[in-house]
C-alpha cells in the first residue's frame, strides 16, 4: 500500500465527490487542490469560481490567497465579488466548500469565535468572509473538516454560516432558498450525509482505516448510523503522483498540518 | 414592507440620504478637468478626517493601497472606523497601530499565512467595537450606496445565523413574493484607498485583473484617494476607454507610488513577497519587534521611496521577475 498523509488523503477524497460541468466555490487550500485534481482524472470541465471574481481558471500554479493573481492564470473571465456571489444566487455555482472549527449534527458552522460571549470571545477567529454566503446559496456545500469531538460538537458556540439550523425544515422556513445546504461531511475518518427528513447527519462511508468506533468516539453528538458502511478506497499512486508532482509539488496545500 | 428580525450589531456608518448624497457629489466630485496628482502626505491630509469610516480595496495581499496605508498609520490617526472585509495587513497595520476603533467585520486574516493577531487580542480584550457581516453583504453594502438606494434584498445572511444576529441587517418579507429577504444597508465610507495599475493626473484609473469591490466602493464613497503604479497621458485614456475602470470624476486625489502594494501582489506586475508578511505576522504573534517593525518601516521613513529603499532593489526585482516570468502567455 502507498503511504500518504491526512491533507492528500482528504484531497483525494473530496476529488471524488467533484462533478463534471459544475461550478464550484474554492478556496485557496484542500477544497481547489481537490477540484484540481478532480480536474484532471474524472472532470475535466469542472469550473473553479473565486469569490474575488475569477472564472474557470487553470491555475498552473497555487494561490496563496483567493484574490492573488494565480487565481487569475488563463481564467474565462475576471469578474467582481458582487457579480460571482449574484451568479450564485441564480444557482450558476451550485456547489460549494466550507470549513470551520466547528460543526454540529445539522450542518451549522462556526468560523467566528469560540466562547460564550460574541463580545468577549475565548478566541476570536477570521470571521465569516464569504462562508455565510457560499452556505446560504449553493446547492450542494461540502463540509471538510479534522474528526475531533472539540470540532463535532452538538450546538456551535456561533452560526458562521447556515446547515439546517434546527432541523427538518427551519432552513427553508426561515427563507433560504428551496434545495440548499450542506451535502456531504469529509473528514480524515468519514464521510457523512444528512438524513432527509431530520436532516441530521448521518455516516456514509468509512475512509481507509477508519472505524465506526473511532468515527462515534470522535463525534461530540449522536450520529445516525446505518447498517452497512462502506469503506472507500485509499488514494491510488497515479492521484497521489498528480498531487504531489503536478499540482502541489512544493508541497503548499499537501505538506501541511491539518487544521482550521 | 414588513421587518422581521433585525441585527443586533451597530449600524457603525448610517444609511445616507440621497439629498445629502447629491449634494455632496456636486461640491466633492468635480467634472472639471484638474490635476489631482500630490503627495500621500498631502493627500491624507486633506482628504482623511479623524473620525471618518475608511474602505481599503482590494485585499492586504492583493493590490491593496499599503502606500496609503502607511501614510495613514504614519499620521497617527486615533479614532476611524472601517471596513474588515477580505482585509489582511491593511487593517492589521491600521488595527495594530491604534488608528481603528470600529469595524465592520466579515474577515481578518492571512488565509494560508495565518491569523491576524492584531485582530483577534484587540476582540478578545474587548478593545475593539465590532459589526459582524459576510463578504457578500458587505459587498452588496457598497453595491448599494454606488447606486444611490438606501439597501438591497438579498438571499445569504438570513434569520438562525448569528452572522446575522450580531449584523446590522434586517429580515424583511419582500413586497412582490412575500419571500423573506435580508436587507442590508447601503454602506457609503467616507473615504476610500484604492491602489491601481495606471492612472491619468486626472484620475482615470485603469485596473488589471479581477476587480473585488473596487469600482462599487469607488462610487460609493464620499472622497475616493487613488494610488497608482505610474502616471499615464490622458490620450492614452481616450485610446482605450473601455479600460476606465474608474472614471476620473469620482477621484479626489492621484497618488504616484510605484509597488505602492508591497508586500501585496500586483497583478501581473509583481508578486507578493511571503517573507515580509511571515516576519510581520509572528511580530504580532510573539508581540515581539512590533514596535521596531513600525518605527523601521513607517515612523521612521517620510515616504513611499524611503519604504522601497529599505525593501532594496534586488527584492523588488526579485517580485517583478517572479511574476512576470508566470504571465510571458499574455503577450503571445
Amino acid at each position: 500500500m502507498t503511504n500518504y498523509n491526512q491533507p492528500e488523503l482528504l484531497a483525494c477524497i473530496s476529488a471524488k465527490m467533484v462533478v463534471d460541468n459544475k461550478g464550484y466555490f474554492v478556496g485557496s487550500g484542500i477544497p481547489l487542490i481537490s477540484v484540481l485534481l478532480a480536474k484532471k482524472t474524472h472532470a475535466p470541465n469542472a469550473v473553479p469560481f473565486f469569490e474575488t471574481g475569477s472564472i474557470g481558471p487553470k491555475l498552473e500554479e497555487l494561490p496563496i490567497s483567493i484574490a492573488d493573481s494565480k487565481t487569475m492564470t488563463r481564467a474565462i473571465a475576471v469578474k467582481s465579488m458582487c457579480d460571482i456571489f449574484e451568479l450564485s444566487t441564480i444557482g450558476v455555482i451550485e456547489y460549494g466548500f466550507l470549513g470551520g472549527a466547528q460543526v454540529d449534527m445539522y450542518g451549522n458552522l462556526n468560523a467566528t469565535m469560540i466562547g460564550d460571549d460574541y463580545y468577549r470571545p475565548k478566541v476570536r477567529l477570521p470571521g465569516s468572509g464569504g462562508a455565510c454566503d457560499v452556505g446560504s446559496l449553493c446547492g450542494k456545500t461540502i463540509i471538510l473538516m479534522l474528526h475531533e469531538k472539540r470540532r463535532f460538537v452538538p450546538r456551535v458556540d456561533f452560526i458562521t454560516t447556515p446547515g439546517y439550523l434546527e432541523g427538518g425544515n427551519s432552513r427553508e422556513e426561515r427563507g433560504f432558498i428551496k434545495g440548499t445546504g450542506p451535502y456531504r461531511v469529509i473528514t480524515n475518518l468519514a464521510v457523512m450525509d444528512f438524513e432527509e427528513e431530520s436532516k441530521r447527519m448521518r455516516l456514509l462511508y468509512l475512509l481507509p482505516g477508519a472505524t465506526v468506533e473511532r468515527v462515534v468516539e470522535n463525534t461530540g453528538f449522536e450520529l445516525i448510523i446505518p447498517d452497512h458502511i462502506e469503506t472507500l478506497d485509499p488514494p491510488t499512486r497515479e492521484e497521489l503522483q498528480l498531487l504531489r508532482e503536478v499540482l502541489d509539488p512544493t508541497g503548499l496545500i499537501i505538506g501541511r498540518q491539518l487544521k482550521n | 414592507m414588513r421587518i422581521l428580525a433585525t441585527g443586533v450589531g451597530k449600524l457603525i456608518k448610517p444609511v445616507p440620504s440621497s439629498d445629502q448624497v447629491q449634494q455632496e457629489t456636486r461640491t466633492l466630485k468635480s467634472l472639471a478637468l484638474t490635476n489631482k496628482v500630490m503627495s500621500a502626505k498631502e493627500a491624507v491630509q486633506r482628504y482623511v478626517q479623524e473620525n471618518d469610516y475608511v474602505v481599503s480595496e482590494l485585499t492586504g495581499n492583493v493590490r491593496g493601497p499599503m502606500a496609503l496605508i502607511r501614510e495613514v498609520v504614519r499620521q497617527g490617526f486615533k479614532d476611524l472606523k472601517a471596513a474588515g472585509n477580505t482585509s489582511t495587513l491593511d487593517i492589521d497595520l491600521l488595527l495594530q497601530a491604534g488608528c481603528v476603533k470600529e469595524l465592520d467585520l466579515c474577515y481578518v486574516g492571512y488565509e494560508l499565512l495565518g491569523t491576524s493577531y492584531t485582530m483577534r487580542k484587540m476582540i478578545e480584550e474587548g478593545k475593539l467595537k465590532i459589526t459582524e457581516w459576510s463578504n457578500a453583504t458587505m459587498a452588496w453594502r457598497l453595491k448599494a450606496a454606488a447606486m444611490g438606494v438606501p439597501f438591497l434584498p438579498c438571499r445569504s445572511m438570513l434569520e438562525g445565523t448569528d452572522t446575522f444576529k450580531y449584523s446590522a441587517a434586517k429580515i424583511a418579507e419582500c413586497p412582490f413574493s412575500g419571500d423573506r429577504v435580508c436587507v442590508v444597508p447601503a454602506l457609503r465610507p467616507d473615504v476610500a484607498l484604492i491602489h491601481v495599475h495606471r492612472c491619468d493626473i486626472y484620475g482615470n484609473a485603469q485596473i488589471d485583473g479581477i476587480t473585488g469591490s473596487t469600482l462599487e466602493v469607488a462610487a460609493a464613497s464620499k472622497k475616493v484617494i487613488i494610488s497608482t503604479e505610474k502616471i499615464i497621458d490622458h490620450d492614452e485614456i481616450r485610446k482605450n476607454p473601455e479600460r476606465t475602470a474608474i472614471p476620473y470624476f469620482m477621484v479626489n486625489a492621484v497618488v504616484e507610488a510605484p509597488f505602492g502594494a508591497h508586500p501585496g501582489n500586483m497583478p501581473y506586475l509583481y508578486d507578493m513577497d511571503v517573507e515580509h508578511y511571515k516576519e510581520y505576522i509572528n511580530y504580532c504573534k510573539t508581540g515581539e519587534g512590533i514596535k521596531e517593525y513600525f518605527n523601521k518601516f513607517i515612523y521612521n521613513v517620510p515616504d513611499n521611496d524611503g519604504y522601497l529603499k529599505l525593501i532594496g532593489e534586488e527584492r523588488l526585482e526579485e517580485l517583478k521577475r517572479k511574476e512576470q516570468i508566470r504571465y510571458k502567455y499574455r503577450e503571445e
